[in-house]
């Protein structure tokens, strides 16, 4: 274990969160807040500890391998929520540190769950924080950081972006590590800059459209009103709703569009797929719950807005959902474990994934019936390397696994079943609100400190894709690191030699 | 540039990390997933499993923009047709990694009618290496500038020589030799000294100096320059056929040790002055009986890489004076180092070489000016021959004057000809070529030879 090399990735890390929290003083500027102070304590403490780690630590070897790869990750991810966490904590808006952990958690991790009450109460300054740490952990920290620094030697900043980036795996669009990343951030950035162009010329307030955007871009989902987002206009709706869909597609989609191949994104079936499952959930929920409202209209513009919200696992919503039928709740339940395209900022299993997990199933089914057949797995008409669909099979059971026993842990509060399941399933999958008494109308504020910490490592493991999190946590990672090459084998060699020369002696 | 590379084998993977470390976009085409996975992982490249001469998979690898595709496959027909798709798909040069001779005499209708480059040739390029190596025996290996007029030497300071011990202000002093110190290497460690660097017994150094020059230095240290006479080769190979050529036409005496008998009755119809044996080259006492002990040379190339190494070592051992030792498999060169067998030639790094040579020679016309380029002592240090242009911003400065950078030397300048050892008063005129020695990488331009 490169230990030299993690301590100076962190520390470069830590910096950039550091120039992070910069953009939330402006606001505080504007608004003439006072209480921003915090905002600066904690900056101090971010460049002081982070320099300190940058200057004082000087790898020898600068190649870092699969193992530090999902380290770093998965440190960075739990640092950055913890180091996030101070200027509430300072501020005294949470006056818990857990959870203010926790809301930070869920900021990077794009889930949107929150622990606050009333969301109005917050100053802008934190407000905006909030918010940006959904754009920030949308598209990746380390990713973002890579678009800009060479964080390690060579090749190796790849393990940096497989342990990140989200999707079964990972492929870059031009040669270099760094220009994939730049690359992505770029289309990013267009994407947030249009539909925060939008929403301003639709007449919403600008630092509501500032927080909103930055919510759908990371498919995050904090809002910045106590009733979410169904006080504004439908119009305002709408367009939420497609930005939201549009996060939550496969950004390799976008670049050939901009490569100027658009025919392309057709043959990509992951993205076809996802638009069709988002149509049929609104058919079949528009359906379900069109007796509840006034005209169709309204319940498709209902319906639509949940689905586009929970599918690309944002969380925003404009009906509360748990009054709706539950038909049209296991639905959306489905569409949590579905979650958005891989490639895209949004979380949960991944369209790509189900597809191969059904025709896997399919394949077996065929097998159970001709067994001598020979069949491969294809996808986008390539066939599948047997180290994917491996991937894919121990993604689908770590994830289960994960969940079960999250399930298993929180419910020692003695919440009831729907309320533990979906609080799980809501975090894990990155969405931020699930049914019962985390519903859309509720918040997560009813558990305590043990269930809250549970809930902040299924975030994190679910944004992080659960394995480099539990890389992390695994006693190997850390034990039987060092093989020193020669240098090893020399020494057992020469107490060996030793040994000998004892024998002859007597 | 944006430079895709088909075929990832010793040959493809040594020019990815090469091209890399110089800062190229690298595309990487194999028909193994897993080598493209480990490539991918090793190097910052993307990679395509897929058949490098398939339009597909071209086209996936972005063959559009693309400035250079190389293809270094191991087969010969195989390159030929991915330089040609490649050619008609996109508009980039080319070049073919082409082993088969026979292609040799196509050479030029490839490369006019079809504008592929081609590299031709691995054994004939590594048969004139170790040719090289033996006709001048201190040496353990020769870089050549400047059309063949400048050699760039290494070799192993001798146990008590007189250059143990002073630095390179007395070396110049005692010998009133005009020679060039280069690079020291001590245990791996490469340095380019300066003048209070002191020179140790074991050390490898490099030195510049013209053909008499030399002769008189090595005269002067009590190093014996005369070239062997004798040489045996293990291992009737391609390599040993072009070798023995070269050998015999300079009039050494060669002989051959190969177990194939009708390779060996080839051999003996092609090489009617050379002593061919037939029998097992690992065999002691068949090459006690040959007189391993009376031969100067010793060349193993038989084609496993550890039956040359134990068969240098025994010659080592019976006092070959000159071995030079064949590794397909460069991977552990520092055991190799601990070995002390002087020369090691590896035939696909000569190829790559060849080719990174000409991807350098493309850059000219992109604003590079090299002429040459060869890595020295392990790839920690290059030597490199700058062409001067009109535009040359540092004319007629004397070199003391001039900030260059640290760990770069001006080894020699060649003038219409004529080989100057640069002192600190010389200058540098266009149209001059300059021999740099550096231990950095990357350089393209006499100008980044200068502090800015």
């Amino acid at each position: 274990m490169n230990f030299p090399m993690i301590g100076r990735t962190l520390g470069y890390m830590i910096l950039f969160e550091a120039a992070f929290m910069s953009p939330a003083a402006l606001t505080a500027a504007f608004y003439r807040e006072k209480s921003v102070i915090w905002l600066f304590v904690s900056m101090v403490i971010c460049i002081v500890t982070g320099l300190l780690l940058v200057l004082l630590i000087k790898p020898k070897q600068k190649r870092i391998y699969a193992r530090e790869g999902s380290v770093i990750c998965a440190l960075v991810w739990f640092l950055y929520s913890f180091i996030g966490a101070l200027p509430f904590r300072l501020s005294g808006y949470i006056p818990n540190m857990i959870d203010a952990v926790f809301e930070t958690a869920s900021g990077f991790t794009t889930t949107g769950a929150s622990i606050l009450t009333d969301v109005e109460a917050l100053p802008h300054w934190l407000l905006f924080w909030r918010s940006f740490t959904h754009w920030v952990g949308g598209m990746g920290i380390l990713v973002f950081v890579m678009a800009i620094i060479p964080l390690a030697a060579g090749g190796s900043t790849m393990f940096l972006m497989k342990a990140e980036s989200p999707g079964p795996s990972v492929k870059k669009m031009v040669p270099k590590a760094g220009q994939t990343a730049g690359l992505l951030y770029r289309m990013y950035f267009v994407l947030t800059l249009s539909e925060l162009g939008i929403l301003i010329a639709s007449k919403m307030p600008i630092f509501d459209s500032l927080c909103l955007t930055f919510g759908t871009a990371g498919t995050g989902g904090f809002a910045v009103l106590n009733s979410g987002c169904a006080g504004y206009p439908v119009d305002q709706q709408v367009i939420l709703t497609i930005f939201m869909i549009l996060f939550g597609t496969n950004f390799s989609a976008y670049y050939l569009i901009v490569t100027g191949h658009a025919k392309d994104v057709l043959k990509i079936s992951e993205v076809t797929t996802y638009f069709a499952i988002i149509a049929g959930a609104i058919c079949l929920i528009t359906l379900n719950i069109s007796g509840m409202y006034p005209n169709l209209g309204l319940a498709i513009k209902d319906a639509a807005f949940q689905v586009g919200s929970i599918i690309t696992t944002t969380g925003f919503s404009t009906a509360d959902f748990n009054l709706w039928p539950s038909f049209a709740k296991w639905i959306l339940i489905l569409l949590m474990f579905c979650g958005a395209c891989a490639g895209s900022t949004g979380g949960g299993m991944k369209v790509s994934r189900i597809q191969v997990a059904v025709k896997t199933v399919i394949k077996e089914l065929d097998n159970a019936i001709h067994p001598n057949n020979i069949r491969k797995i294809k996808y986008d008409g390539k066939v599948l390397d047997h180290a994917v669909l491996r991937g894919i099979n121990v993604f689908i059971v770590s994830y289960f696994l994960v969940l079960g026993a999250s399930v298993a842990l929180i419910s020692i509060e003695n919440m009831d079943l729907e309320t533990n399941f979906t609080a799980v399933v809501a975090t894990l999958n990155n969405i931020g609100p699930g049914l019962s008494k985390v519903g859309p109308a509720a918040n997560f504020s009813a558990y305590g400190p043990f269930a809250t910490c549970v809930l902040i490592f299924d975030m994190i493991a679910g944004r992080l894709e659960i394995l480099p999190v539990l890389v992390l946590f695994s006693a190997h990672t850390w034990k039987d690191g060092e093989f020193l090459g020669p240098s090893f084998g020399k020494e057992r060699r020469k107490s060996k030699d030793q040994d000998f020369a004892d024998d002859l002696m007597i | 540039m944006k430079i895709i590379i088909v075929g990832c084998g010793k040959v493809g993977e040594t020019l990815v990390a090469d091209l890399c470390h110089e800062g190229h976009d690298i595309t990487v085409v194999d028909k193994e997933d897993a080598v493209v996975d480990l490539v991918c992982d090793r190097y910052d490249v993307m990679g395509f499993a897929g058949n490098g001469a398939s339009y597909p998979v071209l086209m996936d690898a972005d063959i559009e923009n693309a400035d250079l595709v190389i293809a270094a496959t191991g087969h010969d027909e195989l390159n030929l047709l991915v330089c040609l798709i490649a050619r008609k798909a996109g508009h980039c040069q080319t070049i073919a990694r082409v082993r088969n001779p026979e292609y040799n005499q196509e050479g030029h209708f490839l490369k006019e009618e079809l504008g592929l480059a081609l590299v031709l040739n691995q054994e004939y390029a590594s048969a004139q290496e170790i040719a090289r190596v033996l006709k001048f025996p201190t040496a353990i290996e020769i870089n050549t500038f400047a059309k063949g007029k400048v050699d760039l030497l290494h070799f192993r300071i001798p146990q008590e020589s007189i250059l143990d011990g002073i630095t390179l202000y007395e070396l110049h002093e005692k010998l009133k030799c005009d020679v060039l110190v280069c690079t020291q290497e001590r245990e791996g460690q490469m340095i380019i000294p300066n003048g209070n660097s002191i020179l140790r017994s074991g050390d490898v150094i490099s030195i510049v100096a013209t053909s008499e020059e030399q002769a008189a230095f090595f005269r002067k240290i009590g190093l014996k320059t005369n070239s062997v006479r004798k040489v045996m080769i293990i291992g009737g190979g391609e390599i040993s056929f072009y070798l023995a050529k070269m050998l015999l036409r300079v009039g050494i005496q060669v002989k051959i040790v190969e177990k194939d008998l009708k390779r060996c009755e080839t051999l003996a119809e092609l090489l009617p002055h050379a002593t061919i044996i037939h029998g097992e080259g690992s065999d002691r006492d068949l090459l006690n009986e040959e007189g391993i002990a009376q031969v100067e040379g010793f060349v193993a190339l038989s084609s496993i890489d550890e039956e040359n190494m134990i068969l240098s070592l025994y010659a080592k051992a019976a006092g070959v004076r000159k071995i030079v030792t064949k590794v397909d498999r460069v991977v552990f060169e520092e055991v190799f180092d601990q070995l002390n067998l002087d020369t090691m030639i590896s035939p696909k790094k000569i190829t790559a070489e060849q080719i990174l040579q000409y991807v350098r020679a493309m850059q000219n016309s992109y604003g590079s000016n090299i002429e040459t380029l060869h890595r020295m002592m392990d790839d920690q240090a290059e030597a490199l021959e700058f062409l001067i242009r009109d535009n040359f911003g540092h004319v007629a400065i004397p070199l003391k004057d001039l900030r260059i950078k640290k760990g770069v030397l001006a080894a020699c300048i060649n003038r219409n000809g004529k080989i100057l050892i640069p002192r600190g008063g010389d200058v540098i005129l266009p149209g001059d070529t300059v021999i740099v020695i550096t231990s950095l990488k990357g350089m393209n331009d006499i100008e980044d030879i200068f502090q800015n």
